[in-house]
């Protein structure tokens, strides 16, 4: 079992006649065999992937044909967020959006109509899923990972590929390794990995990755303490950053919490939280729980 | 991007948010006759001269000084201008001052705070409002929450009259000036929104003897990702305030950021990079910068990369911490033989690559004959680094 994505995923790729776009469709392609169609407005009725692979002019069109209930999206900042809303309108459950720089406004708008459809939006700005052996979904490295019982929820691309790496290196495999995006707007965030790691009875341990700049993570520590029974070990980056290089207070006012690396470790450690310091202990620490 | 307190009140002004009257000068030739200009819009002898700079806390640095006569603005000018503020918002050393911005002086009777940002936990904008203005509104919020009203705004909705009136109330504003509050209020949200601010704050929002609602200070910050769209507000960015360094790393696609201590940092995403400088420290060296070469690193980009650490005279070595998704490891390989071939290298660099072509990138340096520290995974290349810094 995993989380949100497995081998009978059928995805699409929005954007997959484009240079990212296309590179990676054809890695998760190579990974799960899962990837089913792709979408480029007025690139439909080609095919890709070496001709295995149809395209569709709009999203609409390849769920009605293809079935498909994933879509990985790749399109260009300015174009993203109007893709993850025709995603959501064609009836796609899962939506993952790995374009960085979408405008914050754009993407408020995509969120809430992203809620509206009953979907669910991962990222954006962020690497994707992949459950190991099952289905890639995003840009993860794939050599990094192998199936196992940890899940992992974090913030950032190459903490989410350090971790997974360090988790093989002692010998433990990943459930699910999620990375949700560094974004001020994401789609998901750990509260809500946290219960579908909970829920899933092949996740035995969770690892997340966290960092300075808002409030997630304090949420995400009060809702372990009070929901999650299963052993969570946290790394908080940016321990070291400089603190008040920005304009104005209000960004700190609204959340009206502390939202340094220092304070969001305190707070997970005193909900029973596994904290390591050294962002290279994170493999050992998880050893260490699970024998 | 952040602009100047003179450009975000020409650009409230355009929004129908009353401003003093005000003139920016960014030589000191040009101070006389502003002075006389906002002396005779104003009708009144009295100006204040304003430091422009990219931080607050200006008036507690020196940076804002009330000139009663016309012999004394001068000599506030002559004063400020060139002069380096320190204030709690800028670094340690200071920010040169080269732009002033002489205003009229008001008869304050009351000063307020309102700000509007965006509230990432709920996914929507927020108004802060609080009549406790013109002072630190972080020890306000701290010391009496209860004195801080918000007003969350449901973005498929937008703003509605209730709302504003629930923070005009919050403010205390009563009677013809609740009027005008309430219009000031629903242009900052118009302007807020119509130009990808992500942060628009007022503060101090005052209330003058005559009963007038008017924005003494205000500070903008907008949407990097958004600018495309806002060629005006593109234009308004001023060079002069940013690090140099960091301006020329954002041009090869680099995001860097100069730190004080020893140990040169090189490292694919911002939280790989957060990381690695956190781990240095705890090996007991200094992280010299936060550089993250980004998803598209090429040997390109690699090269500028070196020359910006390498000019910081305080780097005595240099770590490369690249676990590669999107970021080929044989491409950061080939790059760092390129700058070393054309850069003066004069410190050991300790190179750890992981992830994607990881293995045809070891084989390409040690190829290549070059003077590098090799490290497997992440401790121990922070633990040699720290080491070669200290000149062990």
């Amino acid at each position: 079992m995993s989380i949100l994505i497995n081998k009978d995923s059928r995805i699409i790729v929005q954007g997959i006649t484009g240079k990212e776009g296309g590179f990676h469709a054809q890695q998760c392609y190579d990974y799960g065999k899962n990837i089913v169609g792709g979408v480029t407005p007025g690139k439909g009725g080609s095919t890709v992937l070496e001709a295995k692979v149809p395209v569709f002019d709009t999203c609409k069109e390849a769920v009605d044909t293809l079935g498909a209930n994933v879509s990985l999206i790749f399109v260009p900042p300015a174009f993203a967020a109007d893709a993850v809303k025709e995603a959501a309108a064609a009836g796609i459950a899962l939506i993952v959006c790995i374009t960085e720089h979408i405008p914050v406004r754009d993407m408020q708008n995509a969120a809430a109509f992203v809620k509206e459809c009953g979907a669910r939006l991962i990222g954006p700005n962020c690497p994707g899923l992949l459950t190991p052996g099952e289905a890639k979904v995003g840009i993860m490295p794939a050599h990094v990972v192998k199936p196992g019982n940890v899940g992992i929820i974090s913030k950032s691309g190459t903490l989410t590929y350090e971790a997974a790496h360090q988790l093989c290196l002692v010998g433990l495999g990943q459930s699910t390794c999620c990375g949700i995006g560094g974004d001020p707007i994401i789609g998901t965030n750990m509260v809500e990995l946290l219960d579908l790691f909970q829920a899933d009875p092949d996740t035995d341990a969770i690892v997340m990755i966290g960092e300075i700049g808002g409030s997630m993570e304090i949420e995400a520590a009060y809702h372990i303490r009070d929901n999650i029974t299963k052993p969570v070990v946290s790394f908080i980056a940016g321990a070291t950053a400089p603190a008040g290089r920005r304009m104005g207070h209000a960004g700190a006012i609204v959340s009206g919490a502390d939202e340094s690396a220092a304070a969001k470790m305190a707070i997970l450690k005193k909900c029973g939280v596994v904290v390591s310091e050294n962002p290279a202990g994170i493999g050992e620490a998880v050893k260490t729980i699970l024998g | 991007m952040k602009i100047h307190e003179y450009q975000a009140k020409g650009l409230m002004k355009k929004y129908g948010i009353p401003v003093e009257i005000g003139v920016a000068v960014s030589d000191l030739s040009e101070a006389a006759s502003a002075i006389a200009k906002v002396q005779e819009l104003s009708k009144s002898q009295a100006v204040v001269v304003k430091a422009q700079i990219h931080a607050g806390g200006r008036g507690k640095g020196g940076g804002v000084k009330y000139s009663p006569t016309t012999e004394e603005a001068l000599e506030n000018c002559n004063k400020i201008m060139g002069m380096t503020l320190i204030t709690p918002q800028t670094t340690a050393e200071g920010q040169l001052v080269k732009k002033l911005f002489i205003t009229q002086a008001i008869d304050i009777d009351k000063e307020f705070y309102l700000a509007i940002t965006l509230d990432r936990a709920t996914n929507s904008p927020v108004i802060i409002a609080s009549a406790e203005g013109g002072v630190e509104i972080e020890e306000v919020a701290e010391k009496s929450p209860e004195k801080i009203f918000k007003q969350p705004i449901d973005i498929r909705f937008g703003l509605h009259g209730f709302q504003v009136a629930n923070v005009v109330k919050a403010l205390g504003i009563t009677g013809a000036s609740a009027r005008q509050a309430s219009r000031l209020i629903t242009n900052l949200y118009k302007c807020y929104e119509e130009t990808d601010a992500s942060i628009a704050e007022i503060n101090p929002l005052v209330l003058t003897k005559d009963g007038e609602v008017l924005a003494l200070d205000a500070k903008f910050n907008f949407d990097d990702s958004a600018l495309f769209r806002h060629k005006d507000i593109a234009e308004l960015r001023d060079l002069d305030e940013e690090d140099p360094d960091e301006v020329e790393a954002a041009q090869h696609h680099l995001s860097f950021v100069n730190l004080d201590g020893n140990v040169g940092c090189m490292v694919n995403g911002a939280g790989l990079a957060m990381a690695t400088m956190d781990i240095i420290k705890l090996k007991g060296g200094e992280p010299a910068n936060f550089l993250d070469v980004g998803g598209s690193a090429n040997p390109e980009t690699v090269k500028a990369a070196f020359k910006i650490i390498l000019r910081d005279p305080k780097v005595k070595a240099i770590l490369i911490n690249i676990f590669g998704g999107i970021v080929r490891c044989d491409r950061i390989a080939n790059g760092v033989i390129d700058a070393l071939a054309e850069l003066d290298l004069n410190v050991p660099v300790v190179v750890r690559l992981q992830g994607t072509n990881a293995e045809e990138a070891k084989e390409i340096l040690a190829k290549a004959d070059v003077d590098l520290i090799a490290a497997t995974d992440l401790d121990e290349a922070a633990s040699k680094v720290v080491n070669a810094a200290q000149g062990n």
